[in-house]
């Protein structure tokens, strides 16, 4: 009687279990389900087949060309002293190193397997020709926005380069993020590939330059926050975010405190993209590579297009700062650490010299909540871009070997509280973390 | 009398006004731009260009006689615009050069290496004193004459009888820091550096000992310099090695 009724209990229990079980398990392949879907959503099915010729006019792949540069493709997929656009070149991730792909049209290690539609699947979609997912470090989430025409020409520019044999390296990404399962949950939660929706109230200028800021021009690769999972949050707001692995700061271009151009002439916007500098100051660390690679190349009406996008951001409220001045002996002996190395090119009152050197004073660098970029330039120098506007700049030296960090942290602050400047001091333990 | 009262208090009250509109409007000028003085100028100049370069390589490139940076002053100009994209192209590995180069073209390089290939200055005494007899007797015996054997040239054979340089892109190896040297060698032992192919200074580097390439560094920054210091015209007698370094 007893040895019944328990193995009834038991039978009754492990029916629950099982019960549990199976919810479970129809709950994960829902999920499992859900996250295929995000995958694949809204992906037309690929018909066309490598034998079929691809057609391209002259004046598709000229265009292509210039689409190439207005997304600086080369910049990503062309390793240092190695063959354009053969790809090869590691990209730093706080998950690991992702390595670009080979963009040559060589049949067994870059594209030219690839069709029309297979590229737009990886532009628009982030899909590769074989059907894995493609890591966001291919910056898709912006590229999402390109047309089909252009990315047409786009591939008919790529497929008119000479053949580059050379196989693809292996990304060096640690586990869970070199899983196409995480990736695949990654993209459910922050991608969905999106057309370009023209603003009808606003302008064409101001849509085309929405168009190329948000599109090729991924802006918010940079100029946006990214979230732990290396999500760009924001992406339309373009209110700043720290570049990874880099110690740069990609200023707000919503905020004047920072970069933002709502005060600017869009002619001066136009210059500093097209020339790397401008009466405001030059382009320094990775911004002179977009200039270099990219924005220099850009027709006038592109540009200024961009410029009144930018000009038309809006906003962000302009919070008081709540600034920590230096301590008077940190601040003294950064004001004779400038005079020693610093004044003599940008002057005794920080005022510059005139389309040498930028002025400190009132340089919304120097003042930016944030000394990230302040501390790269004063321990690596740099040189503006050389571009067709500004064909010999001037340079900045490194000072990695000349000053130590308390003496950096001493200059910054003086710099940052000289000439009625009111930003936070800077600590020698800032400095240190940033090298 | 009453005009005259009324008048001054009519100019008071506008002054006050224009006061108490003109102080807040000022400073919110100060707020926004904060720059008042004007900016400075300065020489339109290649030389007021590379300031950047002689922080660490000296004024006019001169060098100094303490440290590692190398002299660049009166290096034969194709070997510096070699170099300068060497760096830039990653086959010399020096983030702080190859940071430096990184956005410049290659007529902007061609003309800072004229620039300092012009400067003709004299040298520091040499670096290094004092060094073992033995030392020096074996890497004499390597510099200019070299060992067959192990198909080590001299290192008079391409950079000339003198050492200082051989036209158009060998370079001088004399008034050079010992340690920037050892530094060179080493790094073409570990594949650090390189040039254009064939890299000859590569496979010929690879061929030394770790005790030659000491006392190679330490007999040439021994040297004093020749009274003819700039580097002299190719002569006609063929190369040891094929080198892929001459005009880039």
């Amino acid at each position: 009687m007893t040895d019944t009724s328990s193995t009834t209990a038991l039978a009754l229990r492990s029916r629950v279990w099982l019960r549990r079980l199976m919810a479970l398990l129809l709950l994960a392949l829902a999920t499992v389900a859900l996250i295929t879907w995000l995958n694949v959503r809204g992906e037309a099915t690929i018909d066309d087949n490598a034998a079929a010729p691809f057609p391209s006019t002259p004046q598709q792949i000229a265009q292509g060309g210039y689409l190439a540069r207005a997304g600086n493709c080369a910049a990503c997929h062309t390793a240092r002293g190695g063959a354009d656009y053969a790809g090869g070149l590691g990209i730093a991730t706080p998950f690991g190193t992702v390595y670009t792909s080979n963009l040559t049209p060589d049949p067994q290690t870059g594209l030219g397997k690839w069709t029309p539609a297979t590229f737009w699947r990886a532009m628009h979609h982030g899909r590769s020709a074989d059907g894995r997912l493609l890591y966001p470090v291919f910056p898709y989430t912006s590229y999402t926005q390109v047309s089909r025409n252009d990315s047409d020409a786009l591939f008919a520019y790529l497929r008119s380069l000479p053949p580059v044999i050379q196989p693809n390296r292996t990304h060096a990404l640690a586990y869970p993020y070199n899983s196409q399962a995480a990736l695949a949950v990654w993209r459910a939660l922050f991608f969905r590939a999106t057309d370009y929706a023209p603003e009808p109230t606003q302008t064409t200028e101001w849509n085309r330059g929405a168009y190329l800021v948000r599109g090729l021009g991924h802006c918010a690769a940079c100029h946006a926050e990214r979230n732990v999972l290396g999500a760009s949050s924001g992406a339309l707001a373009l209110q700043g975010g720290v570049i990874p692995m880099q110690h740069w700061y990609a200023p707000s271009l919503a905020s004047a405190r920072e970069a933002g151009v709502a005060e600017w002439d869009a002619q001066e916007v136009v210059a500093l993209l097209k020339t790397g500098t401008s009466a405001h100051g030059s382009v320094m660390g990775p911004m002179a590579d977009v200039v270099f690679g990219s924005t220099q190349h850009l027709l006038d009406a592109d540009l200024q297009a961009m410029a009144v996008y930018l000009k038309a951001l809006p906003q962000q409220a302009v919070a008081p700062p709540s600034a920590k001045p230096p301590e008077p002996s940190q601040f003294s002996s950064g004001q004779k650490v400038y005079q020693d190395h610093c004044a003599q090119c940008h002057g005794e009152q920080g005022e510059g010299a005139h389309g040498a050197y930028p002025a400190l004073a009132g340089n919304r660098v120097v003042t930016m909540d944030t000394s990230a970029n302040l501390v790269q330039i004063v321990l690596h120098g740099g040189f503006a871009p050389a571009t067709q506007g500004n064909p010999r700049p001037y340079g900045m030296p490194p000072f990695e070997q000349t000053l130590d960090g308390p003496q950096i942290a001493a200059v910054l602050s003086y710099i940052r509280h000289a000439w009625g400047h009111t930003a936070s001091a800077v600590s020698p333990l800032e400095v240190l973390q940033q090298r | 009398m009453f005009n005259t009262l009324m008048t001054l208090s009519l100019v008071r009250t506008a002054l006050l006004v224009a006061v108490t509109l003109w102080v807040p409007l000022q400073a919110a000028e100060a707020v926004a731009t904060m720059p008042t003085t004007t900016p400075r100028t300065v020489p339109d100049t290649i030389a007021q260009r590379v300031l950047a370069c002689t922080v660490c390589h000296g004024k006019e490139g001169r060098a100094t006689n303490a440290g590692y940076f190398p002299r660049i002053a009166g290096k034969p100009a194709a070997y510096l615009y070699n170099q300068l994209r060497n760096f830039r192209e990653g086959r010399r590995t020096n983030a702080a050069m190859t940071h430096l180069m990184d956005h410049l073209s290659d007529a902007y390089l061609r003309e800072m290496a004229d620039y300092f290939a012009n400067q003709d200055l004299p040298y520091l005494p040499p670096q290094t004193t004092n060094a073992p007899a033995t030392v020096l007797a074996q890497a004499q015996t390597l510099v200019q004459q070299g060992d067959a054997h192990r198909k080590i040239p001299a290192c008079t054979q391409c950079h000339g009888s003198a050492m200082t340089g051989v036209l158009p892109a060998f370079p001088g190896l004399l008034g050079l820091p010992r340690d920037y040297l050892v530094g060179q060698l080493g790094a073409w032992q570990t594949d650090k550096r390189h040039a254009a192919a064939p890299d000859c200074m590569g496979e010929i580097a690879k061929r030394l000992t770790v005790d030659e390439v000491s006392a190679i560094a330490t007999w040439l920054s021994s040297q004093t310099l020749p009274a003819k210091t700039h580097a002299v015209a190719a002569g006609t007698a063929p190369l040891p090695v094929q080198c892929g370094s001459g005009l880039q």
